[in-house]
């Protein structure tokens, strides 16, 4: 009856009409907010729909193991690559050998978190009902709405799920709270939503105590990896501006009362094409890796201090020291601030950065920087009209 | 890790409270501890204004001002004068730099 799709890690099972539904993609667990995007690309060996039970087809079956082809697109959605098409196809799938007394667990149709759900399904027999997210993780498609009470509610009755199970109990992930009234859900379906842990790893064990979570499955971790996996989507973003940077300083050196002279691009320019690396570097990957030992509880702060620390302690290399002090000052003042508004950004990564503390940081830090771009131009223009003896 | 002091929009109307204890349960933070049948704030700073807790309480004995802590949203909402949203899943926009 079931037979394996050849290199995908989804089972399909032969159905009536001979066409297996299988998608290689499916819901998933997300661990942490930033796992939000998706992934996957739609899969090759997508053979039809999915979950939709309506006589004609019957849900495909997935693995717990993972194929080479899964890790290479773990580690292609975390450095950004095509993140938005990792998708699997919302319905209903099958872990294991289900029946009418399994448990449904709840997840999102963004393949990283689909993945990580069914690899921590390990020896159990569950249904896995997979909401359109739109291709994003549970917690920040929880926060817009798309893991929601609305598509909850017509998921349930779109996969028929009342004449698969024979129970009324059905298992979300606890972050995907924010997005579902479960009494809303109890009122229009019948079915009651038990929440299960943050981690997918800990569902196993929060079966086997009766549906029950410890405190410690209760709370989100944010650990030195956890960070350090959400560096590359910070770093990405940030070096894809840096050849304009690069550009414009290269310009800006080379430019004299004559027009460009290419050594003076070079000779003038080479440090702040360093330090703006540097900068970068500091903003978005040594603040959030380092962000429980950089002080202050303000981002923009964290990233002004990581910044200037690296700003300062690569002045061997750069000369900074050594430049025309207008410059120098230009420099201390501008790229600091740089660091500390990509150190900013990091905030829509983080478990635990609320709204109110954002805008209050904004609301400090944007006119700050915009005295500070403004006085850094003015001190550039300045060097270079005396460069070109003017003033 | 905590964030912020003293900014939170989080309110609990202890009077609607019947003790269910949902709130404590769908909060990532452990904000809320449930004492002589009524939920309680133990600390008011961990909270992330996720929302969880608000809609799920069937007796709406919590409110938050939930949204994205996102700096990015914000700036995007501020720029054009509507609600701070994350750009990530709307399919008009395929955003691969988001969240």
């Amino acid at each position: 009856m079931e037979k394996q799709v050849t290199g995908g890690n989804i089972q399909k099972m032969e159905t009536p009409g001979g066409k297996g539904a299988a998608s290689c993609c499916s819901p998933a667990e997300s661990t942490t907010k930033a796992d939000a995007g998706s992934c996957c690309g739609q899969p090759k060996d997508a053979l039809g729909q999915p979950g939709v039970v309506d006589g004609s087809s019957r849900p495909a079956t997935v693995t717990v193991e993972w194929s080479q082809a899964d890790y290479i697109g773990q580690i292609k959605c975390r450095l950004g690559f095509s993140r938005m098409e990792y998708t699997v196809s919302p319905g209903l799938y099958a872990v294991g050998k289900p029946d009418n007394g399994s448990d449904v667990l709840v997840s999102a149709n963004y393949k990283l978190s689909f993945d990580i759900l069914r690899h921590s399904l390990k020896g159990l027999s569950v249904w896995i009902l997979a909401l359109d997210t739109k291709g994003i993780n549970v917690w920040c498609a929880a926060g817009k709405g798309t893991f929601g009470t609305d598509e909850l509610v017509s998921r349930i009755s779109a996969t028929g799920l009342k004449g698969i199970v024979s129970h009324k109990r059905i298992i979300l992930p606890q972050l995907g709270a924010p997005g579902v009234a479960a009494h809303v859900v109890h009122k229009k379906t019948g079915f009651n939503v038990y929440y299960g842990p943050v981690d997918a790893k800990d569902i196993p064990a929060y079966i086997a105590a009766g549906y029950a979570a410890t405190a410690d499955m209760r709370t989100v971790k944010f650990t030195f990896t956890d960070r350090l996996v959400l560096t590359p989507m910070e770093l990405v973003p940030a070096l894809k501006k840096y050849p304009l940077y690069a550009l414009s300083v290269l310009a800006l050196f080379g430019l004299g009362p004559l027009g460009i002279r290419f050594e003076s691009a070079w000779s003038g320019g080479w440090p702040f094409l360093l330090i703006g690396l540097i900068t970068v570097l500091a903003g978005a990957f040594v603040t959030p890796a380092l962000l429980n030992v950089v002080p202050s509880r303000s981002f923009a702060v964290k990233g002004w201090i990581t910044g200037m620390a690296l700003l300062l302690a690569s002045s061997g290399f750069t000369g900074i020291f050594g430049m025309d002090y207008v410059l120098m000052v230009a420099t201390f003042i501008l790229f600091p601030l740089l660091s500390s508004y990509i150190a900013l950004q990091f905030t829509g990564s983080t478990v635990f950065t609320g709204m109110s503390g954002v805008k209050k940081e904004l609301k400090f830090a944007i006119p700050v920087y915009l005295l500070a771009a403004f006085i850094s131009f003015v001190l550039i223009v300045i060097y270079k009209l005396r460069e070109f003896g003017v003033a | 890790m905590k964030y912020l002091l003293d900014v939170t929009s989080l309110e609990l109307f202890k009077e609607k409270c019947t003790g269910c204890g949902l709130c404590a349960e769908v909060c990532p933070h452990a904000v809320f501890a449930i004492k002589d049948k009524k939920a309680e704030i133990t600390d008011r700073d961990m909270c992330m204004e996720c929302g969880a807790c608000a809609i799920n309480c069937a007796y709406g004995a919590i409110k938050v001002d939930a949204g994205v802590g996102c700096a990015s949203a914000i700036i995007g909402g501020m720029i054009t004068n509507s609600n701070p949203a994350c750009g990530c899943g709307d399919s008009a926009t395929k955003n691969s730099e988001c969240c």
